[in-house]
């Protein structure tokens, strides 16, 4: 295949960046995209040229690192049949021969980008360390079940639970919101008994931090879920809506320290 | 309970205010609109309208006195409208600083036009509330060509008649945008309140739409009807 690739550079963060485009030829159909982008960065290479910066790690659609806009959605998977993937299980015989490309970063003001298409994706840690933890006695290992558990509870909290981070709900989002996220590391802890004694402040520190993080809100359109390559879904969405109104309602106020955070 | 009147502080908090704001405006243009349907001489016609009108005044009695339950209602109202567009507005600016730079190119997957056009339809909404109350509730003079109050029926009918069919026709793209707005607002309203999951979501997709198809429809059955002659001055 043979194809032409707009991409995003940008050489450090707060830096102005723009797109420049790269011929590249006899690409394998078989290939993934992070292979076809790692045969440009070789000529690159070979050429004296600085090699394209991009996130990756496992390359089998466990870590969330990969994270690119490419064509206007986030991972890339637009055609059917629409089973959401990673950027790193695309495979480019997604796409036609002759086809220009065009790649950018995550575009979120809580994701700033570094270099060309890396993003930093701290603004989630924060979220997590607000609340996505439980409190247990630590020390001898408890017997198990020991704790009942309904299946259909479990299921659902690893549904939640299956949230790799990668942030292409935020990428997708028109309103760049960080609802789905927060959502799914809230429900794998609030759907289990362990995750109760801290449920509703859970809630309430963990939307202060995505709120002040400056991600956008939500406006229940769904692209999040569309681009999911997880399948996380909107209902989360709807139960983080419901514990943070119970929560209001309880007087529950935030405890969570800022200081770390964006703004 | 107080902890309520923090909702205000999240964002979350906020879009649970334009939720229940909202169900109220779709509450208030359900009974609005089957009380235009008074109009139709099939239902009731020039005398049976101007005495709902006017019978508006009544409302509530004998425990509330003249006027006063409407005064309430409108207060009401227009309390829900106020927060309803402060939610939007600071949501916006949040919402549009949190995407600080655009995407040379964005698709959606499955984003509906409803969903995708919430905010510019709801400013047309907004202007079109003003309108509408200068026009048929105040009646301007130069936005209304002859208004004579307690005539409710005959304002009605000259006021969209007038001005070649201008204001009907605006009403008409008004109810357009009312539909999509109601489309995926109502809809938004269950997601919002945590009321709504994947069994529920095309049931409640389902209402929504009929909802927006009854609401919309309904009301822009009026000016039609004058754009076509069948509602005549009486
Ligand atoms: S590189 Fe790990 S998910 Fe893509």
């Amino acid at each position: 295949m043979n194809l032409t690739l707009r991409i995003w550079r940008q050489k450090s963060k707060g830096a102005s960046g723009q797109f420049a485009s790269y011929p590249i030829s006899d690409v394998s159909p078989d290939s993934s995209f992070l292979e076809m982008l790692d045969l440009l960065n070789e000529e690159l290479m070979n050429k004296g040229e600085e090699p394209i910066a991009f996130d990756h790690d496992c390359r089998e659609g466990i870590c969330g690192m990969c994270s690119m806009v490419i064509n206007g959605v986030a991972h890339g998977q637009d055609r059917e049949p629409v089973k959401q993937v990673t950027v790193c299980q695309l495979h480019m015989r997604r796409f036609k021969d002759g086809e220009t490309i065009t790649i950018e970063p995550w575009r979120a003001q809580a994701f700033p980008v570094l270099r060309d298409l890396i993003v930093d994706r701290t603004s989630f840690d924060h979220i997590i360390q607000a609340g996505g933890f439980i409190s247990v006695g630590t020390g001898s290992a408890p017997d198990a079940n020991s704790l009942p558990i309904p299946k259909s509870k479990a299921d659902y909290s690893m549904d939640a639970a299956a949230c790799i981070g990668c942030g292409a709900c935020v990428a997708a989002c028109p309103n760049a919101s960080a609802m789905l996220f927060t959502s799914a590391k809230i429900a794998h802890l609030n759907a289990l008994p362990q995750g109760q004694t801290e449920r509703y402040q859970r809630v309430v520190n963990m939307v202060t931090v995505m709120d002040h993080e400056m991600f956008g809100n939500c406006t229940n359109i769904g692209e999040c879920a569309a681009v999911c390559p997880k399948e996380i879904s909107l209902d989360f969405i709807a139960n983080l809506n419901r514990d943070m109104m119970v929560a209001s309602f309880q007087g529950v106020t935030p405890t969570v320290s800022l200081n770390g955070a964006n703004k | 309970m107080v902890g309520a009147l923090t909702l205000y502080r999240s964002t979350i908090g906020r879009k649970i205010i334009m939720a229940l704001t909202g169900l109220v405006g779709v509450g208030f243009t359900v009974g609005h609109m089957y009380g235009n349907l008074k109009a139709f001489s099939f239902i009731g016609g020039p005398e049976y309208f101007n005495e709902y009108a006017e019978g508006l005044r009544e409302l509530g009695a004998p425990i509330f006195g003249h006027g006063h339950l409407l005064w309430i209602v409108r207060l009401v109202l227009l309390a829900c409208i106020v927060l309803h567009v402060w939610a939007a507005v600071t949501l916006y600016q949040d919402s549009s600083q949190a995407r600080n730079v655009r995407y040379a190119q964005q698709k959606t997957l499955q984003a509906t036009l409803a969903s995708l056009y919430m905010r510019v339809g709801g400013l047309l909404l907004f202007i079109f509330i003003i309108y509408h109350m200068a026009h048929l509730t105040w009646g301007i003079p130069g936005i209304h060509p002859n208004f004579t109050y307690g005539e409710a029926y005959n304002n009605l009918v000259y006021g969209l008649s007038s001005y070649f069919y201008l204001p009907a026709i605006f009403y008409l793209i008004a109810m357009v945008a009312l539909g999509f707005h109601i489309y995926h607002g109502a809809w938004s309203v269950f997601q919002t309140l945590g009321l709504n999951n994947r069994t529920y979501t095309q049931p409640l997709r389902a209402l929504s739409l009929t909802l927006a198809i009854v609401i919309a429809g309904g009301f822009a059955m009026i000016p039609l009807a004058v754009i076509f002659g069948i509602l005549q001055p009486a």
